[in-house]
């Protein structure tokens, strides 16, 4: 099953910093994917986008639509049934709906972990973990357990572990889904901050149109059994984007855009 | 009210009860002793001074019992580490393999469910009647609790942990070191308090049965039994008891301190 499966991974990791030029291309190209089970359920079918590099691509639709499948597919988890994948990637970011943190480590171990996986130097990966726990705005909760987070601090401890091994892509399954509205809000700000700083490419599941549209360069929008994309909304907001975007007309018009067509299943 | 204040009052609350339970039951085995049974049917149930004084304060009675009972101990203890350790490791395998699971499972579950007592004389027909025999009860009834919680821990992982180690390049063993045996260690300890009673239970039913080699805390409460000595046989039964429980709580004690920091059923704090 592997076969339509294409790793073109064979640029090497290039430091990155803010200042050095986001690459140009695509870092995930799906091409008429289609995911169907062994017992027939069709999950995903006919699928394909694009995540260029240092791009947001939201993908909104309602639960059960697969899109956590089409996720698993983008990372190579699970191989497609139908269709080409593309990854140019060397490194993956996974974020999911739950933190999924060890509790047996405190945030610091937490966040170095993906790096230690990667068999990184413990002085590198020691470093790179103190960076992102700064970036996160973790500075001063290094030697918490989990437990004694909120659940936005734990959620901010998941990305910054991600971030720590500076992937090219970010597969978010519905992140901030289990959060309050206020907290979820905050998020997404910060989520962009560091996008900034950062610029890898993304793509970011959710249920929430506002979210879709606020963090994203595209939306697509997702039906559900057989999950296949219905449509596809442009977002022209340059980045970085403040918070008062939420409240813009325009912006408030290309989110019923997104609501529409995700009523309607068609654009 | 000052903290010393708040410390001895919670001491208070918390012990108080059941000292006057303790009490009450003092109370109540004194009259049975004295009042309820007649002189020459004492020896059914002497009073708690007659048990001290013989079984306690008399060094060599006393000698007797804690010497059966360490003996009782030595075998628990060795029998309780090999069933933790082949329980773990057998519970690992079958974790990393489902045809390894579906081969052993039904087997740990029949060694749970066949009588081990009924397995005793064979054993000791096979093994010999000695320190090693012994042992072997302690393990086949102490096993089961060791693969079953174990085993719940491992498969319990959260299964998007399990891919986030898959995604970057972590191999089984690594996800065993780092994810799997971690996350099991809660139920290993959960496991390892039963496993001590069971462990208990198993010694002194080995030295009732085989009755000989150097006796145990199990053969001094038969010969006590045979020879009519209620001092020295409620002594022998208090103080296995308290075995019981210094096991018991002594492997809660080392649940806290290893897994309390962040798991919950250990109690304990999550800053750390």
């Amino acid at each position: 099953m592997d076969g339509g499966v294409t790793s073109a991974a064979v640029v090497a990791e290039a430091p990155r910093s803010s200042t050095s030029a986001p690459r140009s291309g695509p870092v995930l190209r799906f091409a008429g994917v289609g995911k169907t089970y062994d017992d027939g359920t069709v999950a995903v079918s006919d699928v394909s986008l694009t995540v260029a590099a240092g791009e947001i691509v939201s993908i909104v639709g309602p639960s059960g639509c697969g899109k956590s499948t089409l996720l698993r597919v983008a990372s190579g988890l699970m191989a497609p049934s139908e269709g080409r994948v593309e990854r140019d990637a060397p490194e993956i970011g996974f974020v999911f709906q739950d933190p999924t943190l060890l509790p047996w480590r405190s945030v610091r171990r937490n966040v170095e972990l993906l790096c230690e996986l990667r068999g990184m130097a413990r002085g590198e990966r020691t470093r790179r973990a103190a960076e992102m726990i700064e970036l996160v705005g973790l500075g001063g909760f290094e030697r918490y357990r989990p437990r004694a987070l909120s659940g936005g601090m734990r959620m901010r401890v998941s990305l910054a572990r991600s971030l720590a091994t500076h992937p090219e892509l970010f597969l978010f399954d519905e992140p901030f889904a289990a959060l309050d509205e206020i907290t979820r809000e905050r998020l997404n700000d910060q989520l962009l901050d560091i996008f900034v700083r950062e610029r890898f490419g993304a793509l970011f599941i959710t249920h929430a149109v506002t979210e879709a549209v606020y963090l994203a360069g595209t939306v697509l929008v997702m039906s559900s059994r057989p999950g296949t994309l219905v449509g596809r909304v442009q977002v022209p907001f340059p980045y970085p984007r403040s918070a008062e975007l939420r409240f813009d007309p325009a912006f408030v018009a290309v989110v019923q855009e997104v609501a529409h067509a995700l009523r309607t299943g068609t654009p | 009210m000052s903290s010393t204040a708040r410390t001895v009052g919670r001491a208070v609350r918390l012990s108080g009860p059941p000292t006057v339970v303790f009490a009450a039951f003092i109370g109540l085995w004194l009259l049975l002793s004295h009042v309820v049974l007649d002189a020459d049917k004492r020896f059914l149930l002497p009073p708690p001074t007659d048990v001290v004084r013989v079984g306690i304060l008399d060094g060599e009675n006393l000698r007797e019992v804690l010497d059966g009972l360490w003996s009782t101990t030595r075998v628990a203890l060795v029998g309780l580490g090999l069933a933790g350790g082949s329980g773990v490791a057998l519970a690992v395998l079958m974790s990393q393999r489902r045809w390894i699971e579906r081969s052993l499972y039904p087997y740990a579950v029949a060694l749970q469910t066949i009588p081990i007592l009924a397995l005793v004389p064979l054993i000791g027909f096979w093994f010999g009647f000695e320190f090693r025999s012994r042992v072997l009860v302690c393990v086949l009834i102490a096993v089961f609790p060791m693969i079953t919680n174990t085993l719940f821990g491992i498969q319990s992982v959260d299964p998007e942990l399990r891919q986030l180690f898959v995604l970057h390049g972590a191999g089984p063993l690594t996800r065993l070191r780092k994810l799997e045996l971690p996350a099991a260690l809660p139920s290993v300890f959960t496991a390892l308090r039963t496993s001590a009673g069971l462990s208990v239970v198993g010694a002194i039913v080995g030295d009732f049965f085989f009755r000989q080699g150097e006796p145990g805390i199990g053969r001094l409460i038969d010969l006590y039994r045979a020879r009519l000595q209620s001092e020295q046989l409620l002594t022998a039964i208090v103080l296995s008891s308290l075995l019981g429980l210094v096991v018991f709580w002594g492997f809660g004690l080392l649940a806290r301190v290893v897994v309390g920091g962040w798991h919950q059923s250990a109690g304990g704090r999550g800053a750390g």
